[in-house]
């Protein structure tokens, strides 16, 4: 029992990281601009294709870098000629031209790499245990997944804290119409931060790629639960942020070990429910692990029918 | 003997720490134009906000007509006849000039949610909507989408849209803001013609409009009401001149 | 982007009635031409689209709601309807199979009114975000409810039912194909005349301004529950069809794809006039049935067409066509129909070097040996040789030059026929 909590914590905790590196700039993007960025797992997904790409020409080193650098700049070039062009016709446009950038996306991988998965592996100097607890081993490449995404939350906090640009970027979560009424340049910084955002989620693309899997419904997998992340952690809060990525990475981790369903339950409380025949008998067989799929967006709605601002929000989403 | 209409009783407002409004007594007489005048920030419309339910009062009691409507929703204190207009023209810019004026008659007639009406062969509310139009002189604007309406015109639609229902109790917050004087004089006398019969709260910076229109003046300076008073002996209050007036227009 | 009923036309009854009646022949006769089985099957699958992307259109070109869930209520209401069609055939449920998409479409109503009612309260991304976590909310619970959405397999059941009002034993398309004619023009009346009544219209005052309307008496949250149970109302009928058609219904029905295609075919067709949804219902089914067969790469065009609207058609089909309707009432269309002739020209040569483009990498991407030859119109070439890349990117680089030069041609016959337009009616 110790060793499925401690890995399930361990696992949970690493999903969560890597939850918030795809987070961070999409809740940076939603709180400053209010677009919800449909296509922020897609460029999840380029981070990792391109990973890939870039590793069969000169490694994997390089392409930890070169990569998100790229999609810097494809997220700064989406939101001048794409983001910036809907925007006269109101927030529905935009968000409908991000879904159309995600459809797109999916298919350009597709129509280069094919729709099966690319042999995008872990480089073999990090493909090693760690260490072994209970006999179950604990990567090297896990070790240094968790490295990435401190450094990078790290890198985040410093020029959030510490540079001219952040403290403009956090004024704007927080008092978004303000700050363009204190003479920055806003559309300047909008492009940053999605290019930025983009960024980060292809450096998740680049260390999360290889340790789950590289394929054409990556991006689909993962975006909606990236969603369910910024509303659960509330709008403008990047700390929300952070915890709503790693509780729902635990739980996700930890409904898949449990096998309990509602049967159970009532055995437990000595009643035997009286209802178990027809359409619905389902219901009771349902194992806590096969919910896991669900609770995310369970989760989801009834945070934003019962409390819009999130856990963490400055405001309602 | 006038009957009071609408009764604010020490109401407050505060927006986190800041008080905004700072327990407001007010009785608008029955059938009387009452402006209420004052500095910018002084809470002029969050007064509104609260009296139409936008904002929920902090602290205080608002009745019509002898009924508290404190905190009730928007929705509800419309139906109940208090109708109000916004600072900036707030109307339904993609439909007609007529639709928007139908738009404010559907519940007064009573069609509710209605989804089996055809509202083109309701005759009664064709009808009134198109006289109307007449009486606000936008009948030739008729079919024009709201949203293409020169700004005064926007302006008078906002008017429309507000006493189109028959509330007994209108509200308008600045209704002649930004317009030229012209405009002004022809608005004026609109609100004159079409509030008839009925009680007007108005917020008003132009001080020639206040003084034309208005029965009786409320002056609010940092959301208390110094003083309530005909327009002439609001004139010569020295509180008033001192706060507010300022020296051009004490002439008594 | 406007819909203002004009004086004179909404009291002209017969002209109402000369539409519908032109189209209850038009629907009629179709079946004349096009009698061949596949043809009958795509003119049905169109019927069924054009009546969810209708009931889409409630949702976003009427009630300003963008949904990314509304596949629920289709797939929802193609199960229950499955189900009553067991039950009918089992003889517990004496039912009418034509009646049977009227059960889909209470199904929809029902769950409608449910997840409607705490949806609506906000429209804009909240309600998105909501519609999108109850779609998959209900796509990831289907399979662990195998005894309602049919497991991995889904729901089949048999059509020719005992019960009919009918001569009709539906053992043929072609009496399939009338009975979905029949429900399309019931619920695109029903649809057409919602707009017209008060909820229809204070849908329209809440999308265009939901502050304001609670100060004409209306609430808000009231008016979307109610014009958004009713899209689930006719997509549910839409869902009933579709079982009847197919005669099974899975799991896929319900998820995010569906829900995207409705979104996108709408958007595509335009939402700011009533028949934009039936534009874009016919044209991306019609492609999708055509073109799916012949290239992988159609959803690649598919989705191209979504986002050029987007970035410079923001009204879809419909505004398109109907910005022309002054220009022809005027009689000085001619100057701008023949700019556009010329512009064809360099459109269907940028068109084909990118096609040609895109065929070949996926061609290199997905066939099973690459190495063999591929054809685009019946010509046989290699992926691996220089040529078809060569002659690719000459046609797409030659095509936008002389598309963007074209363009000019076509905004200066604009300008002229606008001017045209002026002096006609000072002259009058």
């Amino acid at each position: 029992m110790i060793e499925f909590i401690v890995f399930s914590l361990l696992n949970g905790l690493l999903y969560g990281m890597l939850l918030f590196m795809l987070s961070s700039g999409l809740t940076l993007i939603f709180s400053m601009m209010g677009v919800l960025n449909f296509a922020h797992a897609s460029f999840y997904m380029l981070g990792a294709y391109f990973a890939y790409q870039i590793s069969t020409w000169v490694g994997f080193w390089p392409a930890l870098i070169i990569a998100p650098l790229l999609l810097f700049i494809i997220g700064a070039v989406v939101e001048r000629f794409g983001l910036r062009t809907v925007h006269k016709y109101g927030h529905v446009a935009e968000l409908l031209f991000t879904v159309g950038l995600a459809f797109l996306i999916e298919e350009a991988v597709i129509l280069i790499w094919g729709r099966s998965a690319p042999d995008y592996r872990i480089p073999d100097l990090l493909d090693a245990p760690l260490f072994t607890l209970w006999a179950t081993n604990f990567s090297m490449y896990r070790g240094f997944m968790l490295l990435v995404a401190v450094c990078m939350f790290a890198a985040l906090y410093l020029v959030l804290t510490r540079t001219r640009i952040g403290l403009i970027i956090q004024a704007a979560l927080t008092h978004p119409e303000g700050v363009s009424a204190l003479g920055h340049n806003v559309p300047g910084v909008f492009m940053l931060v999605f290019g930025g955002g983009c960024a980060m989620a292809g450096l998740a693309g680049v260390i999360g790629g290889n340790y789950f899997i590289t394929d054409p419904g990556m991006a689909r997998m993962l975006g909606p639960i990236v969603f369910v992340v910024v509303v659960v952690g509330g709008m403008g809060s990047l700390t929300g942020a952070f915890v709503a990525s790693l509780l729902l990475g635990a739980i996700q981790t930890f409904a898949i070990g449990l096998e309990y369903s509602l049967s159970d339950l009532f055995r437990l409380l000595g009643m035997s429910p009286g209802f178990q025949g027809g359409i619905l008998k389902d219901l009771f067989r349902i194992q806590i692990a096969h919910t896991g799929p669900i609770l995310p967006y369970l989760i989801m709605v009834l945070m934003l029918i019962f409390r819009p601002k999130g856990l963490m929000g400055t405001r309602e989403t | 003997m006038t009957q009071v209409v609408l009764e604010l009783i020490d109401i407050h407002k505060s927006f986190g720490s800041s008080k905004i409004i700072n327990g407001v007594d007010l009785a608008i007489q029955d059938g009387e134009r009452h402006a209420i005048i004052g500095p910018n920030g002084a809470g002029k419309s969050t007064l509104f906000n609260l009296i139409s339910g936008l904002y929920e009062v902090s602290k205080g009691n608002i009745k019509l007509r002898g009924h508290s409507i404190t905190n009730l929703a928007p929705h509800q204190i419309n139906r109940l006849g208090l109708s109000r207009s916004f600072q900036v023209t707030n109307i339904f810019p993609k439909m007609s000039v007529f639709e928007n004026i139908r738009c404010a008659l559907l519940w007064p007639l009573k069609y509710k949610y209605s989804f089996w009406h055809h509202c083109s062969y309701r005759q009664e509310l064709n009808q009134k909507a198109d006289e109307l139009l007449e009486k606000i002189n936008m009948a030739d604007r008729r079919d024009i989408a709201a949203g293409e309406l020169a700004y005064a015109e926007q302006r008078a639609l906002e008017i429309g849209v507000t006493i189109a229902g028959g509330a007994e109790v209108i509200l308008l917050d600045e209704p002649t803001a930004g317009m030229s004087h012209s405009e002004t004089d022809r608005a004026v006398e609109l609100i004159r013609s079409v509030t008839e019969d009925k009680t007007l709260v108005v917020v008003e910076h132009d001080m020639g409009v206040v003084f034309n229109l208005a029965d009786r003046i409320s002056v609010l300076v940092y959301g208390e009401i110094i003083a309530t008073d005909t327009p002439d002996n609001i004139r010569c209050n020295a509180d008033v001149q001192e706060a507010y007036l300022g020296e051009e227009v004490a002439s008594c | 982007m406007s819909n203002i009923p004009k004086k004179h036309v909404t009291n002209k009854w017969w002209a109402a009635l000369a539409v519908w009646g032109s189209a209850i022949l038009f629907l009629a006769l179709l079946p004349i031409p096009f009698r061949s089985g596949f043809m009958l099957s795509m003119l049905s699958e169109i019927g069924i689209m054009i009546i969810f992307a209708l009931s889409y259109n409630m949702l976003l070109g009427q009630g300003g709601l963008l949904s990314f869930g509304h596949a629920v209520y289709f797939g929802l209401g193609g199960f229950i309807t499955m189900h009553a069609l067991n039950f009918v055939n089992d003889g517990v449920l004496p039912l009418p199979l034509e009646a049977l998409p009227l059960v889909g479409g209470l199904g929809g109503l029902f769950f409608g009114i449910v997840f409607g009612y705490v949806s609506t309260r906000r429209a804009g991304t909240p309600f998105a975000l909501i519609s999108l976590g109850i779609g998959e909310l209900i796509a990831s619970s289907s399979l662990m409810l195998p005894s309602f959405f049919g497991g991995e397999e889904g729901i089949s059941g048999d059509r020719m039912a005992e019960i009919t009002l009918t001569p009709f034993g539906f053992g043929q398309q072609i009496e399939v194909y009338y009975l979905i004619a029949f429900w399309v023009l019931v619920s695109t009346g029903l649809m057409y005349l919602l707009t017209q009544t008060p909820l229809g219209r204070m849908a329209n005052a809440v999308r265009d301004n939901p502050e304001r309307t609670p100060f004409v008496g209306y609430n808000t949250h009231i008016v979307r529950t109610i014009q958004f149970s009713l899209a689930a109302f006719f997509a549910g009928i839409a869902g009933g069809l579709f079982a009847i058609n197919y005669e099974i219904v899975t799991a896929e029905v319900v998820g995010a794809i569906p829900s995207a295609n409705v979104l996108m075919m709408t958007y595509i067709g335009g939402t700011g006039f009533f028949f934009g949804p039936i534009l874009g219902a016919i044209l991306i089914t019609l492609m999708e049935l055509m073109l799916s067969n012949i290239t992988h790469a159609w959803v690649l065009y598919y989705g191209l067409m979504f986002i050029a609207m987007i970035l410079w058609a923001p009204g879809g089909l419909a505004s398109l066509i109907m910005m022309h309707k002054p220009l022809w009432q005027g009689r000085v269309i001619g100057g701008v129909l023949k700019a556009y002739a010329i512009m064809a020209a360099p459109v269907v040569i940028l068109f084909l070097g990118c096609m040609i483009l895109i065929e070949i990498n996926y061609h290199l991407s997905l066939s099973i040996k690459p190495e063999d030859p591929m054809h685009i119109f019946g010509i046989e070439f290699y992926a691996q040789s220089i040529w078809p890349w060569l002659v690719s990117i000459v046609l797409s680089i030659g095509g936008l030059i002389f598309f963007l030069k074209s363009r000019k041609i076509v905004s200066r016959a604009w300008k002229t026929a606008g001017n045209q337009l002026k002096q006609k009616d000072s002259g009058s």
